[in-house]
């Protein structure tokens, strides 16, 4: 009898989650994929291997990812500010972090052109520059590998650091072989979620970068330039693309986390 | 490798949790460091690993000044209450960390972590991961981690404070057992009087962060330095403001004029001896322990009256 209803009821929650899923997720990129076989194979191919789609495309990778290890980097250590040291105004800092999910993203992009666009009042103009992308990303993204870390570094039993220390490590070996697997698949964790939203990023890309074909342009403002000129499948084929490649990513970080957690399931 | 504590002192804040502490352990001895909590034990313990800094006063380990050394410097084997396990780690792994850090060479730390783990009887769990241990098993783990790298003194926190009684016992003995073989200089807090008056061959007693006593545990239950010692190590009795342990209280069915009247509430017998509650007439308990054949020969019941003989009175100033 238990066991039945145990079943029962997990069906039932799993029928809703699989229901749900479908609905928001699924369908829509089911819809996409329809959409970008409209032209044909060969309409497809062409969508997706027009030079300026392929550069649009490489820039976005490339660049995204180089923002998620930057994060991965720049993230640890500000959680790690935020948890281990005890400073004035350390509530204030805790909550400007996650300002970036508050603001409109083209917001975002409007606020860093008027600081380091051709106006800038401290000197600095990197707009409708490569520099500009990774500033507008790192913008977006900032919180994500905080906001993984910290919980992980806030539960980190403090004295396995200290049983490290006496055995007679250092604080750097301590910390790489002790306190870093531990938090390692937190950083993850954020990367992978960093790097989902700078891929997909388009509000504080679009005003910023001047989406110079070859140069500034990203996928997500290419894309809207198909749109816009009508061209949905072509709109469409980019995005599929887009997708998978930002999907093999995250499986691979996925993996990775699956090896760097191998004790926890043990 | 003998450890020197000399007036050592250290406050959190406002609260003084070691003050003036000096203590000498010889080398190969196991020390017991015993207080209740917030005596100021724990902080001690973790003064001479280095894992606290004292405000004043010294550390020397075999002879030489350790207080600015940095914990890595002490070569100090630490058994944490909660064990500490690195839990990303394998149980070889773990034990072998103290070994890989100091860069010895790889099939010298197989020998080692194999030899080390027959001795805690974990060889055959070298594979598993710490989630995968017993709480037993995992604080062996980490004894045999700590005597991996052959540290100078073995120190523990409450080593056995997490585990249920069984396995406390269990553990108990075995360090003891463990200490025969090893011989190395050990010191472990406790806030359980038996458990240090079994294992240790010296105890130091701490009370509100002061030493109170350093001696054997006979010595300590004999020849208690102060009240605190006398109620903390074994029970006593208060009469007439003296104290008085409850294989000293005399009783007699018969009035006594070095006697006091009291009434018996309680008759408990505890294997070879009878435990007798009694209230004397202010309503003050007293507790007498009998042996069953005095038991047995002062036929005594509950709602008895009986004369109350202390032996052997202490008075304290402090």
């Amino acid at each position: 009898m238990r066991a039945s209803r145990d079943r029962a009821g997990t069906a039932l929650s799993l029928g809703f989650v699989t229901t749900f899923l479908t609905v928001l997720v699924v369908l829509p990129i089911a819809a996409l994929v329809w959409e970008s076989t409209k032209a044909g194979s060969q309409g497809f191919w062409d969508a997706v291997s027009s030079p300026e789609s392929v550069a649009a495309l490489k820039l976005t990778i490339g660049t995204a990812v180089a923002v998620s290890l930057l994060n991965a980097v720049l993230g640890t250590i500000t959680a790690w500010v935020l948890v281990r040291d005890e400073f004035r105004g350390k509530s204030l800092v805790n909550a400007i972090i996650d300002l970036p999910f508050a603001l409109p993203t083209i917001v975002a992009g409007l606020t860093l052109l008027a600081l380091y666009g051709p106006r800038s009042p401290i000197g600095v103009d990197v707009a409708f520059t490569r520099t500009a992308i990774v500033l507008a990303m790192m913008f977006v993204t900032l919180p994500f590998v905080v906001r993984t870390v910290q919980p992980v570094l806030q539960e980190l039993d403090p004295e396995a650091e200290e049983a490290a220390r006496s055995l007679g490590a250092s604080g750097l070996t301590s910390f790489r072989r002790v306190i870093f697997p531990n938090i390692f698949p937190g950083v993850l964790s954020g990367m992978a979620l960093a790097l989902a939203k700078a891929i997909g990023e388009f509000g504080a890309l679009v005003i910023i970068t001047g989406n110079l074909p070859f140069k500034t342009e990203v996928s997500s403002v290419y894309i809207f330039g198909r749109i816009e000129s009508g061209d949905t499948a072509a709109a469409a084929s980019v995005a599929v693309v887009l997708l998978a490649l930002s999907f093999v990513l995250l499986l691979s970080i996925g993996v990775i986390r699956h090896f760097a957690t191998r004790h926890d399931r043990a | 490798m003998s450890i020197v504590v000399r007036s050592v002192s250290k406050r959190f804040g406002d609260f003084v949790a070691v003050d003036d502490v000096s203590l000498e352990v010889e080398g190969g001895s196991l020390t017991a460091l015993l207080g209740p909590s917030g005596s100021g034990k724990s902080t001690l313990l973790r003064i001479i690993a280095g894992l606290e800094w004292p405000d004043s006063g010294e550390i020397l380990l075999s002879e030489r000044d350790a207080t600015a050394l940095a914990p890595q410097k002490r070569n100090v084997g630490f058994v944490f209450q909660h064990y500490a396990a690195f839990k990303h780690m394998t149980v070889r792994d773990n034990v072998a960390f103290g070994l890989k850090v100091r860069r010895r060479p790889k099939n010298e730390i197989r020998e080692r972590v194999d030899e080390l783990l027959n001795l805690v009887q974990l060889h055959g769990f070298g594979d598993r991961y710490p989630a995968q241990l017993s709480g037993g098993q995992r604080q062996r783990m980490s004894l045999a981690r700590a005597l991996a790298p052959e540290p100078q003194v073995l120190l523990l926190d409450e080593p056995f404070g997490a585990l249920d009684a069984r396995v406390r016992a269990e553990l108990r003995d075995w360090l003891i057992r463990l200490h025969d073989v090893v011989h190395v200089t050990t010191v472990f807090v406790t806030h359980d009087q038996e458990e240090a008056m079994e294992v240790a061959d010296q105890i130091a007693v701490l009370n509100h962060g002061r030493l109170e006593q350093v001696g054997p545990p006979r010595e300590l239950y004999d020849e208690p330095a102060s009240k605190f010692v006398m109620t903390f190590v074994g029970d006593a009795n208060v009469i007439d403001g003296a104290l008085v342990r409850p294989h000293d209280v005399e009783l007699l069915t018969e009035p006594d004029e070095a006697a006091m009247e009291a009434m018996i509430v309680r008759v408990t017998i505890l294997g070879r001896d009878a435990k007798v509650e009694l209230h004397d007439d202010g309503g003050a308990e007293i507790v007498a322990l009998l042996t069953r054949e005095r038991f047995e020969e002062l036929d005594l019941w509950r709602g008895q009256t009986v004369w109350v003989r202390p032996q052997r009175e202490r008075v304290f100033t402090t």
